[in-house]
């Protein structure tokens, strides 16, 4: 064993950063894309709705079946990192777009009238009312996106993807539990680790507003 | 003097075209005190969003200062009316003392300015702001949360004064503590209020005049003396009710 991690330790540690690297650039675009989604979509209900029904979709499709269905297309499409990212950027839009809606729908009504009341415009209302409020829910959505995302992004190394699946995949093909192992344990421990940081701020920011 | 607030043949009907308002005409002197009275869905609420510009009259005209709502910039005109609600809205994200600075802030007043009015303020309504300032409102009571609503309201020292059940969810002594602390922090700054009740004695004690509302439409408009003289049946009834039941016996 001790042979073994004197071996693999390098690559271990180089494909674990590697795969929490492509899980931030995916949840940090959902989160640049997903927050205005989400805020458009409390604004503008019909629309709302159907990004929501969409992103819900996306959502049902099997990870594995989703990776197949970007490879043929053009220019996002193809065998590595990218369509990976690409994929699991989908999958993280939904908790967090329905989480800001929620946060933002949940904010009391009263709340709102006084804001209003008050002389705020509707900026200053989203700025300084609304999205603050909403933020325990939109980070618990984030937490999600980053939880399921570690999880997915194991799958991302069938396509070539990077990442610790590459040694899970490899530990399968040679038929080496150890192996599997190695891709298999510093995954589980990343997802975690992600849960309970994020758990911890959700639970901080929730507590700055007044909420058990 | 023009009147503070006019209301001249207003109706308002709700989104499903259900009449709440009819035919509603009111002049409010400035600086003068009115209590708006009637039953729950009577339209007194409905009529005290008016004035801020948070209902639309479906025909008739809302005059503010002298000029109609519609001509004015609403979110300016918020800026200079208070608004107090039972449920009091306090920002929860926000400590006391930033819940006080709102609209100062809005306004762009100098901190230290903010301060020493806020200072003032929660002194008068007894929440000093070395102890209060920087909690937060679900560390409060349910007065004291009211008493921050009020001076939230009261800081910028508003020409109008809307008030819509503000002491309804108290209990009856703390109520009248509220009340006097209310009626005194008024008296330092002349504003014209309205002041929505279902509560006459409340009434009584913080207007000097009382418009009651019923079915939507206003069906005694009198000063407070003459208001208990009325021998309008409604009034009757809102008199009874008011008195206590060994003073029947």
């Amino acid at each position: 064993m001790r042979s073994f991690l004197e071996i693999y330790f390098v690559e271990i540690v180089r494909l674990t950063i590697e795969h929490l690297l492509i899980v931030i650039a995916a949840v940090g675009t959902a989160i640049a894309a997903g927050v205005p989604l989400g805020i458009y979509a409390t604004r503008r209900r019909r629309p709302g709705r159907l990004v929501l029904r969409l992103t819900d979709v996306v959502q049902t499709i099997p990870s594995l079946a989703l990776f197949g269905l970007l490879i043929p297309i053009p220019f996002i499409g193809g065998i590595g990192a990218r369509t990976a990212i690409i994929a699991l950027i989908l999958y993280s839009l939904l908790p967090i777009v329905r989480n800001t809606v929620v946060g933002i729908d949940r904010v009391d009504p009263f709340v709102r009238e006084t804001a209003l009341a008050l002389g705020m415009t509707p900026r200053q209302m989203l700025f300084g009312v609304e999205i603050p409020l909403a933020l325990p829910a939109i980070v618990a959505g984030i937490r999600i996106a980053m939880v399921v995302g570690i999880g997915v992004a194991t799958i991302a190394a069938a396509i070539g993807g990077g990442g610790l699946g590459t040694l899970i995949f490899r530990g399968v093909a040679m038929v080496d539990t150890r192996l599997m192992l190695a891709g298999a344990l510093p995954a589980a421990l990343l997802a975690l680790v992600a849960d309970a940081v994020l758990s911890l701020v959700e639970r901080r920011l929730a507590r700055a507003r007044g909420e058990e | 003097m023009q009147p503070a607030v006019e209301f001249r043949d207003v109706d308002v009907s709700s989104s499903q075209g259900t009449p709440i308002l009819r035919g509603i005409d009111l002049s409010v002197e400035q600086g003068s005190a009115v209590a708006l009275i009637g039953r729950s869905g009577a339209g007194k609420t409905t009529a005290l969003r008016l004035v801020n510009g948070l209902v639309r009259a479906s025909r008739g005209s809302v005059v503010v200062e002298g000029k109609s709502i519609e001509r004015h910039d609403l979110v300016a005109l918020r800026r200079s009316i208070g608004y107090i609600i039972q449920a009091v809205g306090l920002f929860p994200h926000r400590s006391v003392y930033d819940n006080v600075a709102t609209v100062p802030r809005l306004l762009r007043w100098e901190e230290a300015r903010i301060r020493e009015e806020a200072e003032r303020l929660l002194g008068e309504l007894d929440l000093p702001l070395p102890i209060y300032g920087r909690r937060f409102p679900s560390t409060l009571s349910g007065g004291e949360r009211q008493r921050v609503g009020i001076a939230r309201a009261l800081i910028f020292s508003p020409r109008i004064l809307l008030c819509d059940e503000p002491f309804g969810a108290l209990d009856p002594i703390v109520r009248r503590e509220q009340q006097e602390a209310f009626v005194r922090s008024r008296a330092q700054r002349p504003t014209t209020m309205l002041f929505v009740t279902h509560d006459l004695q409340e009434a009584m004690f913080v207007a000097e005049r009382i418009v009651l509302f019923d079915e939507g439409a206003i069906v005694v408009d009198l000063q407070r003396d003459r208001f208990a003289a009325s021998s309008n049946p409604l009034v009757r009834r809102f008199l009874e009710s008011a008195r206590l039941p060994q003073e029947a016996s």
